[in-house]
């Protein structure tokens, strides 16, 4: 008999949402927890960012008061408060997943998990927090452990605790930077140029690839880079960084643009080149866990090569984003539960929370047209959006993606004012297959910054009312 | 406690009917064996009898309801002795269903029925002229927009498809599989074959120069709709040759009166078509090619000659079968085929009764038609078409002379029957026909 129908390895937004679902599912679950419930999202990413870069966005605002015909004296931050505040949000969350396991019945273990082979399922060996050590056994055992920052020790890509930071020491930090380096121009490195900028530091970004926000559409990440630019982040593209290195004041890095070799110096360096998976120590090499590029092997629905064990979110591999790892997490519980799960694709939605705001879902122009799509293009700017001008907020624009033949919606993106809260309306058109004509027939309300959604599928169509 | 009545199923494969009539009200005492409803397919309506005694306490699908899902609860019955409680509105059929199935529940649930076949089907697959989403039954057809499309530009009937969305929605993977562009997860779609051509968008009347007002529309019922469906879908993709053949049939029906004489006391009267049937029964089974499908995973050789009847009735027609006719005698044949087709002209037929066999047999002769060609009835091989028996001059010996000839044709389907085959079938058939007795043996 195991001790579990399920047990979840780690605590992570996709471990604890797979932990309830399963919990919902009427399995029995467990979910170990080496650090804290809601992992590095809840703690060290995702929300804690946030809370900073409300920071930013309301003290941008007062420094442009006038244009609203407001103002206000004496604009400063306490950057202790700042901080604290970010920390409390994390907080809160954290004892809101604590709430949720406990009305689930989910046990939490705390304490840090390594595998061992059994008749079934691996089973658990928890090296417990509080001291001492437990076996758990469970007939399904899915690895959610997630990733940690990639770093590169041998050119220095590696956090000192003090001047060389990862994201993680870039949000408790004890001051704000004068000078910052950011390597990396992923939405990690953007969103953290972007919150220092605000707060007064220079701030220069190195991007190894020939443009920003690599992942995103063309003109987007134009788009981004003139923004980011016209607030005072400078920029460094197609660099190659051969060393980063402290210095008597601060860091020094060493890169090379277009054959021309610079030395950057400044106080901070931020290394966000990407993450690792976090596979090791905990025996998988054991089991004969199939790795693919560092991260577990798995099929569609998280299945492992090895029986009774799953793998969802970073630890599984690209993107790594909380809500892909959540969407995983239920897809592998309701399959293990012998669900017939619906067979559709859904596309994962991408969100910058910079100033300005970059959300995106499908395939960006060229990835169509790779894939051999022929195109329709449209575009709406925000500037002739009547919500947009009303807020003061004209930054931006809205670009669609259509299959010129099936009219199949096959990518949007977006540079602008909270965009991240709008891009679900074109996921949900993607994930129900809408094509043009059920975008067209959509009603979108007035005014609204969203109307953008609406011209930009009709200006693919050069059909748009507005322009 | 209330007793459910659950919308039956009328065949092993039926999945959906209509509620034509209700025979009961709110109110109304029954007792088990009455009648309380009548259920409609495309091709028959049967009574449902009430299983429980007790007063019909709601009916909870109205009378008229099309696309009924078999298992769903269509009236509730109050136990004997019980007050019968009003049918509160509030109360869907399935309110006390928990809003999550347990993994167990889960397991056990069936995957989500297909809305797509319709209950006369055979299974084979078709192309519409266009992306109805109304199926033969006239049910709606869940498919994502994309899927529409998709399956308008490849020329595919979504009704032929099986939904992988979720409930069942058509979704773009599976018009890819069904077009054999994408791996299906699960292939559900036998003729993956891409249309050669999109099939065209049918014309108003109006705009064939038929003015509106200049007739009276006779709405498509679902047998209509079944027959225009089945009949085009079978002229368009299946390659079908007719061969012709004349019989001289002045030794069977010599042989038919002598029959008819010995069967009279048991009230047994063989028809011609019932002795045509037993012949094609037992040259099916000497051609045996004769008697097979053609399916894409390869050739389905019959094990037994399932003849299908075609029997005109009111508002179509329709073809019973008689089951593995190669094993029955004459007599039984005769009776069996009285029966189904009485059965036919008032509906009666139970589903299985109709859907499948493996040849049919269509017969205007005693209207007067010399002769003709029939459409193959998938997943068949071959149709016969059996003109009228009449005194015609033949030629015998170098001398004119007259005979009883009849003509039939033999319409086959040249993906599974060649030439050859259809005419070493006929010739064996016209042998038996011209001299019966070879029949026995």
């Amino acid at each position: 008999m195991s001790d579990f129908d399920v047990i979840v390895i780690g605590a992570g937004p996709g471990g604890y949402v797979t932990a309830i679902r399963a919990s919902q599912l009427g399995l029995k679950t467990a979910i170990v927890e080496r650090e804290n419930l809601g992992g590095i999202c809840l703690n060290w990413g995702c929300i804690p960012t946030k809370a900073l870069l409300k920071t930013a966005e309301v003290y941008e605002q007062l420094g442009h008061l006038e244009a609203y015909g407001l103002s206000v004296q004496g604009r400063s931050f306490d950057f202790g408060k700042v901080v604290e505040r970010s920390r409390g949000v994390a907080k809160q969350l954290t004892a809101g997943v604590a709430f949720l396991m406990k009305k689930h019945k989910i046990e939490v273990i705390e304490g840090t998990a390594k595998l061992e082979k059994a008749a079934g399922a691996p089973k658990a060996v928890v090296a417990l927090k509080a001291g001492g050590s437990r076996t758990v056994t469970a007939k399904h055992v899915i690895l959610a452990t997630g990733a940690r920052a990639r770093t590169i020790p041998a050119i220095g890509f590696e956090p000192d605790g003090e001047r060389i930071w990862t994201y993680r020491e870039a949000l408790v930090p004890k001051s704000a930077p004068k000078s910052l380096v950011v390597i990396g121009s992923g939405a990690i490195g953007i969103e953290f140029a972007s919150f220092y900028r605000a707060l007064g530091s220079e701030v220069t970004v190195i991007e190894a690839l020939d443009r920003i926000l690599p992942v995103e559409d063309e003109e987007i990440s134009k788009a981004a880079h003139k923004a980011f630019e016209k607030r005072g982040i400078k920029f460094r593209v197609a660099a190659k960084v051969s060393k980063l290195a402290k210095s008597k004041s601060g860091v020094s890095v060493d890169l090379e643009v277009g054959g021309k070799a610079e030395t950057l110096a400044a106080d901070v360096a931020i290394v966000a080149i990407g993450i690792s998976p976090n596979t090791d120590n905990m025996g998988l090499e054991t089991l004969g866990l199939k790795l693919d590029r560092g991260h577990v092997a798995t099929d569609k629905h998280g299945v492992t090569n090895v029986p009774g064990l799953y793998a969802i979110g970073d630890v599984a591999g690209a993107p790594w984003l909380a809500h892909k790892a959540m969407h995983e997490g239920v897809h592998c519980i309701e399959y293990i539960a012998g669900f017939k799960t619906p067979n559709l694709t859904a596309p994962i939605p991408g969100c910058t929370y910079a100033t300005p705001q970059v959300a995106s879902v499908g395939l960006t122009e060229a990835a169509a047209k790779a894939a051999g799509h022929e195109v329709k293009v449209g575009r709406f700017p925000f500037k002739v959006n009547g919500k947009a001008i009303a807020a003061g907020e004209l930054d931006g624009f809205v670009k669609t993606v259509f299959d010129a033949n099936t009219g199949a919606l096959l990518g949007a993106h977006m540079i602008g004012h909270e965009v991240t809260e709008m891009i679900q309306g074109y996921a949900i058109a993607m994930t129900m297959e809408a094509t043009e004509e059920d975008l067209f027939a959509t009603v979108f309300p007035h005014p609204t910054m969203s109307e953008a959604m609406h011209e930009a599928a009709l200006d693919a169509y050069a059909r748009p009312l507005h322009i | 406690m209330s007793i459910e009545i659950l919308m039956p199923a009328l065949s092993p494969t039926m999945e959906e009917g209509s509620l034509a009539k209700w025979h009961v009200k709110p109110g109304d005492t029954v007792k088990a064996g009455d009648v309380i409803a009548e259920i409609e397919t495309d091709k028959a309506t049967m009574e449902v009898e009430a299983v429980d005694e007790g007063v019909v306490e709601a009916i909870l699908v109205d009378a008229g309801t099309e696309g009924v899902k078999v298992n769903t609860p269509i009236a509730r019955l109050a136990g004997e002795g019980e007050a019968p409680a009003p049918a509160p509105k509030a109360e869907a059929p399935k309110a006390e269903a928990k809003p999550e199935p347990t993994p167990e529940a889960a397991k056990a649930a069936p995957p989500p029925a297909a809305p797509s076949q319709a209950a006369g089907e055979t299974g084979a697959t078709t192309k519409a002229p266009a992306p109805a989403t109304l199926n033969g039954s006239g049910d709606r057809i869940f498919a994502s927009p994309l899927a529409k499309r998709l399956a308008q530009a490849a020329g595919l009937d979504l009704a032929a498809l099986k939904g992988s969305g979720p409930h069942g929605r058509i979704v773009k993977a599976d018009v890819d599989a069904a077009r054999g562009k994408a791996p299906a997860e699960a292939p559900s779609f036998p003729g993956a074959a891409p249309a050669s051509a999109p099939a065209r968008a049918p014309q108003s009347l109006a705009q064939m120069g038929i003015p509106d007002g200049s007739y009276d529309l006779v709405p498509l019922d679902g047998m209509r709709k079944t027959i225009a469906r089945r009949m085009t879908d079978s002229f368009r993709d299946i390659p079908h040759f007719p061969l012709t053949i004349d019989l001289e049939i002045d030794g069977l029906l010599a042989a038919r009166s002598k029959i008819n004489a010995m069967l009279e006391k048991d009230g047994v009267k063989v028809s011609v078509n019932d002795l045509v049937m037993k012949a094609v029964a037992v040259a099916l089974k000497r051609v045996p090619e004769a008697n097979a499908s053609y399916s894409p995973e390869g050739l389905a050789m019959h094990h037994h000659a399932d003849i299908a009847m075609a029997v005109a009735i009111d508002g179509g027609l329709i073809t019973p079968i008689i089951r593995k006719a190669d094993t029955k005698g004459l007599a039984k044949i005769a009776i069996e085929a009285k029966d189904l087709a009485a059965r036919a002209r008032d509906r009666k037929l139970k589903p299985e009764e109709f859907q499948g066999g493996t040849f049919s047999v269509s017969n205007l002769g005693m209207m007067g038609i010399k002769s003709f060609a029939s459409i193959i009835n998938e997943p068949q091989g071959c149709i016969m078409s059996v003109g009228a028996g009449e005194q015609r001059p033949v030629v015998k010996n170098g001398e004119l002379a007259i005979a009883t000839v009849m003509t039939v044709t033999l319409t086959c389907d040249h993906r599974v029957v060649d030439g050859a085959i259809g005419a070493r079938f006929l010739q064996v058939f016209k042998s038996l026909i011209e001299d019966p007795l070879t029949m026995i043996v």
